[in-house]
């Protein structure tokens, strides 16, 4: 078992023709996630790579395909258009990977995205990898490797690195999930959490957090009460001026709260054990383990 | 991006909220011409994207058009928290009965607009919500419905007893939320709403931040940005399409990706070092980014030490090693550079590096601790 993908994944692509969709398509199809369909307006009836069919709508992909989760490559200005259109269509995984969207767009499609039982991953997110299973999304295949620590994070690159760290040292991961870095995301720390507790093959996990709003404090009151496998927390934006948007719209320490020390300090009281660097991911897990 | 009042005073008075009159200077003689077609008092108010302008004496009562002029003169150009004033608003100045406030934000925690109202208005909302919560009302409202009249009339109750008041801020609220969704809004905030002594309601003063990622589908709105008010750095790094904040420190950094640029920044500072600058060279590896991102960095004399962080996953190692060796090939490079390159087309890109005399490291302490031990040996 992983969490939220698996091997019984099937995937439709939104952009699947477009720069960003078409390279990535390839990428997860060649780590052998099942991509069984793809949506580009107008491009209906073609092949992608001689293989994957093509519709005009998510609503057709899934009728002809079967498709159970869908993952989005598409501009940022069709993006929540995208979200709306793959759970009108039934899909029950969202995964957005598209930076960008306008927050207050972002209002509208959450409440329509529960109300039809779908989940959302992102946006503006990595996406999530089960090491040797499946990959939905831009996480590099070749830095992992199966295993049972389960990864969370609000950031992209600063969750290869940790990754890259765990599994160098022999740590595999069960699943790798990048949350996203934007004020209004589908699915919080605490989604992943649950599941990882839940999750029999799952033993640890690491949670990648940074400044900016409270998910992180909520998150370790939840850990403290209802997770009972060992968390190592890292915040990033330690040296974050106050007020100034660090690259993620969601990373901003808004007048004094959402900073790293707030969140580092929600942390250790919960009982997870604090990264003063990335580097410590490592033996802060062979302490716990 | 944040819009000066003046502008967020236009949009209130688009949307049907009603503002008192007040028009915008750039000159002394310009502020007094407005001042003499208002006639009476004025005030004088600088237009800088910073807080606490009536502290820093940017905020002044003229009661003549000359003496309108002459707070001009002296306002404009004046620095507020490193910003220079260019504009100012001429106001009449208004007689007052009370002061509430009245803001729309989006709550991360609901997902959802929240309107704020409160009494006690005129000063610092952070300040009212430390002090005296109980004084701060909030509703979220479901965007799928917007403001309904009733919700707006118990928070128009929160504010005046009077229900023709009541209701005036209540009609207020609903143009303000209208306004949000209509220009892409990610803070609108009246501060403070007035009463005046004959019982009207009129929003005083207003500020409204807009979503940057709304400003590609508002041209209109993003017409608005004021790029005399923003540092020049972060004017050139938003054309070349990456994302840099300037900072205090001496060490320069050039990462892919937001997080691990905040963690490099934090490696820094935890080996004793301090950095110059946050810089997402961002997804893609385009070299040309690259050569902005060095040129950008380096005209920040402070810098004594250029570090780049990059962990390819989009972004490729060639791609970046190139950007350094064309950069190089352009302009010199007066201070040394500290390389850390690993993940995808790592061998390519420190070939290449290697080629043109730049040793690439693939540990990221050890990068940042050698960056802090070249600053501390040029210190002693």
């Amino acid at each position: 078992m992983s969490v939220f993908i698996d091997n019984a994944t099937r995937l439709v692509v939104q952009g699947i023709t477009g720069r960003d969709g078409s390279f990535h398509a390839k990428q997860m199809m060649e780590y052998g996630t099942q991509v069984v369909a793809g949506v580009t307006p107008g491009k209906g009836g073609q092949r992608f790579e001689n293989a994957v069919p093509v519709f005009n709508t998510v609503a057709e992909a899934v009728a002809a395909t079967k498709a159970n989760t869908a993952v989005i490559y598409v501009p940022a200005a069709v993006a929540a258009s995208a979200i709306f259109e793959a759970a009108d269509a039934g899909i029950g995984l969202v995964i957005c990977i598209t930076e960008g969207i306008p927050v207050l767009d972002m209002t509208r499609v959450l409440p329509f995205v529960r109300e039809r039982g779908a989940r959302l991953i992102g946006p503006n997110c990595p996406g999530l990898i089960s090491p040797a299973k499946s990959k939905v999304g831009i996480i590099p295949g070749n830095i992992c490797k199966p295993g049972n620590v389960g990864v969370v994070s609000r950031s992209g690159t600063l969750t290869y690195e940790i990754i890259h760290q765990l599994s160098t040292h022999g740590l595999g991961q069960s699943t790798c999930i990048g949350i996203g870095g934007d004020p209004l995301i589908g699915t919080n720390f605490i989604d992943c959490l649950a599941a990882f507790q839940a999750d029999a093959e799952t033993d640890a996990i690491v949670m990648i957090g940074e400044i900016g709003g409270i998910d992180e404090q909520q998150a370790a009151e939840f850990a403290k009460r209802e997770v009972k496998k060992p968390i190592v927390g890292f915040i990033a934006g330690q040296t974050a001026p106050p007020g100034r948007r660090m690259g993620h719209a969601g990373a901003i320490i808004s007048g004094s709260s959402g900073t790293a020390a707030e969140k580092m300090a929600a942390f250790e009281k919960a009982g997870i054990s604090v990264m003063k660097r990335p580097a410590d991911v490592v033996p802060l897990l062979q302490e716990r383990m | 991006m944040n819009l000066h009042e003046y502008q967020a005073r236009e949009i209130l008075r688009r949307y049907g909220i009603p503002v008192p009159p007040g028009e915008v200077a750039s000159t002394p003689a310009e502020a007094r011409a407005i001042a003499e077609r208002f006639g009476g008092k004025v005030v004088v108010k600088a237009q800088v994207h910073a807080g606490g302008r009536g502290k820093a004496g940017g905020v002044k009562l003229a009661k003549t058009a000359a003496e309108a002029e002459t707070h001009a003169k002296a306002i404009l150009g004046m620095a507020i928290k490193g910003l220079t004033v260019q504009k100012v608003l001429i106001a009449p100045a208004a007689e007052i009965a009370s002061e509430s406030y009245v803001g729309i934000i989006v709550d991360r925690a609901s997902q959802r607009p929240v309107l704020m109202v409160s009494p006690a208005g005129g000063i610092d909302i952070e300040e009212v919500a430390a002090k005296t919560p109980e004084k701060i009302h909030r509703r979220a409202v479901d965007p799928r419905y917007g403001l309904l009249s009733h919700q707006a009339m118990m928070l128009g109750f929160a504010l005046y007893k009077d229900v023709k008041q009541a209701r005036a801020a209540a009609d207020i609220m609903q143009k303000l939320y209208a306004a949000v969704y209509g220009v892409g809004a990610s803070l609108a905030e009246i501060n403070p709403l007035v009463t005046t002594p004959d019982g009207a309601v009129q929003a005083l003063d207003a500020k409204i931040a807009i979503d940057d990622n709304e400003l590609e589908r508002r041209p209109d709105i993003a017409a608005l940005r004021d790029v005399s008010s923003e540092a020049p750095e972060e004017v050139a790094a938003r054309e070349a399409g990456l994302t840099f904040i300037k900072l205090e420190g001496t060490v320069g950094c050039c990462v892919n990706g937001a997080g691990l640029a905040m963690a490099t920044m934090d490696l820094v500072k935890y080996y004793g070092g301090d950095p110059a600058n946050f810089l997402d060279i961002g997804g893609s590896s385009n070299p040309q980014k690259v050569v902005s991102a060095l040129r950008i960095i380096t005209s920040d004399p402070r810098v004594k030490v250029i570090l780049f962080n990059i962990f390819g996953g989009i972004t490729r190692g060639d791609d970046v090693a190139n950007g350094i060796v064309q950069a190089t090939r352009e302009f010199t490079l007066k201070v040394p550079i500290i390389i850390r390159l690993t993940g995808t087309n790592e061998q390519l890109g420190v070939e290449i590096l290697r080629k043109a005399g730049f040793p690439a490291l693939t540990d990221m302490d050890e990068a940042v601790k050698q960056a802090v031990a070249l600053l501390k040996g040029k210190a002693a």
